[in-house]
């Protein structure tokens, strides 16, 4: 009770276990984050291609990112999917695919987005000195569209991370868990919960912070 | 425009055989047997519910259900694999077979009772009701037009949306929120079990029970996923068993003695052998 209240994070091996569910934190949202902008950059073109059934594809896909709450999504992947078919996927794997069911159309929107601010007569010219389809992506488009998308990619990446948080319910023991769990250890003390979610609040701010910088220098680099 | 086209044939192609998989798999619960053959208990337990299952400063399972739970893995020979989960979903846990047993502080209601299967009790509870000092609520019916905090899923929530109406409840997520809402002042009191209450007031002065019993007498068991019949048959033998021995009134000095004080006693709580 005589504690100073931010003490209770450093009893016993609590602050190992806060840094361990931060990093839970961040490895699901890099391994997200990087399948999402694979992912997203085929779903970008396919979302383009003059195919009427994958521009519907496409579509569908985006439509029930967008509306289904990612906690439905997480549910139906890790019990529904148990439930129904008996693949007994663990939380994390779970969380990956979900996040990257989401990340995947939300980027490639984004991209398809970027790809179409850029003018038609590039790649009218490109293809006029004869390039084919791949190299006008490879050599005129995507370099142009990286400057165009890197803005809001980054802008999705910290939604990604933050929305990390949901995964404590499907048994990942992410950082907020964790500070739940110490929060039980000592409900005695009626500022332990403050403490605990501000010092996870800085850890949040630590992690998307050099995301912003990284933003702010390259745009500053390549305006 | 070729490539594209691969690429979708290639998705299409992933759907397809994804659904081939469904039909393939079915796959339940595990028998006692093969629960054994895999060395492992599975068991979902509270990680953040002192004094029932919570991770303590050493990063161990604690509590009065993680006692038991340790004890139900050694009985068997295997080891002890504890699940994390929240009162929610755990019906969840037990229904989609992530977990052989849930030991979560988990009480009997008949509802539940067709969703999951229940062994024998191995603790007693009524709901109780804890307000702050300065502002009381020592009946029921003091609640009307107020709002009471509960965490959803849980009996108090189904209790008083039935039994009284005019309460507006507040529900949350998870304890740990249900409990930071009602120092917070979000609302006007909080309803869970009452030892869970009776516990928390105890360390939380400046907050008391107004209402130490309410509704019928519940009794908290452990459950397994419906029709998982070899293990029922096993927890429901160990649990008389352990009777016997006084296993319970063991596992309440160890862990709940602390908690409700020298004065309080232990069989207001326990059961032993499964017998009320």
């Amino acid at each position: 009770m005589q504690d100073l209240g931010i003490s209770i994070l450093f009893k016993g091996v609590n602050f190992q276990r806060l840094m361990g569910g931060l990093w839970v934190t961040l490895r699901l949202a890099l391994i997200t984050i990087g399948l999402s902008c694979l992912f997203g950059l085929l779903f970008g073109m396919l979302m383009l291609s003059r195919r009427k059934i994958a521009h519907i594809f496409c579509r569908i896909w985006l439509e029930i990112v967008r509306f289904m709450p990612q906690l439905v999504l997480l549910y139906i992947v890790y019990f529904g999917f148990a439930r129904l078919f008996g693949w007994d996927l663990d939380g994390e794997t779970s969380a990956v695919i979900v996040f990257t069911f989401w990340g995947t159309a939300e980027m490639g929107d984004l991209i398809r987005g970027a790809l179409t601010s850029i003018p038609r007569h590039q790649t009218e010219s490109a293809a006029a000195l004869g390039l084919k389809k791949s190299q006008i992506y490879l050599h005129v488009l995507i370099p142009q569209t990286m400057r165009r998308l890197l803005p809001q990619a980054i802008n999705l990446s910290t939604r990604i991370i933050k929305t990390t948080a949901l995964v404590k319910m499907i048994n990942v023991t992410e950082v907020l868990k964790v500070g739940q769990q110490i929060i039980g250890q000592f409900y005695r003390q009626p500022d332990a919960a403050f403490w605990v979610y501000f010092v996870i609040f800085l850890l949040y701010f630590l992690v998307c912070w050099p995301f912003s910088l990284l933003a702010r220098r390259l745009e500053k680099r390549w305006a | 425009m070729k490539k594209l086209n691969k690429i979708f044939a290639l998705a299409l192609a992933l759907t397809l055989l994804l659904s081939l998989l469904v039909t393939a798999s079915a796959e339940g619960f595990r028998t006692l047997d093969e629960i054994k053959a895999s060395g492992k208990l599975v068991i979902g337990l509270f990680s953040d519910k002192k004094p029932f299952g919570y991770i303590d400063e050493t990063g161990e399972y604690q509590g009065y259900d993680v006692y038991l739970a340790r004890r139900l893995a050694e009985d068997l020979g295997v080891t002890l694999e504890p699940v994390s989960l929240d009162a929610p979903n755990r019906i969840e846990f037990l229904q989609s077979f992530k977990v052989d047993i849930v030991l979560a502080n988990f009480t009997y209601t008949e509802e539940r009772a067709t969703q999951v299967d229940f062994a024998l009790p191995y603790m007693k509870v009524a709901l109780g009701v804890v307000s702050p000092d300065s502002a009381l609520i020592t009946e029921p019916e003091q609640l009307n037009g107020k709002t009471l905090i509960v965490s959803k899923g849980t009996t108090a929530e189904t209790f008083f949306e039935k039994n009284y109406p005019e309460v507006k409840l507040a529900k949350y997520d998870s304890y740990t929120e249900a409990y930071i809402a009602l120092l917070d002042g979000r609302g006007d009191a909080l309803s869970t079990d009452n030892t869970e209450v009776l516990a928390w007031a105890i360390e939380n002065p400046g907050f008391t029970v107004g209402i130490e019993s309410l509704g019928s007498l519940d009794t908290i068991n452990p459950a397994v996923s419906k029709g998982n019949e070899t293990l029922l048959a096993w927890i429901n033998e160990e649990i008389v068993k352990l009777g016997a021995e006084k296993f319970f009134h063991a596992d309440y000095e160890a862990t709940l003695r602390e908690t409700y004080g020298a004065n309080a006693d232990a069989d207001s709580l326990v059961v032993e052998g499964g017998e009320l």
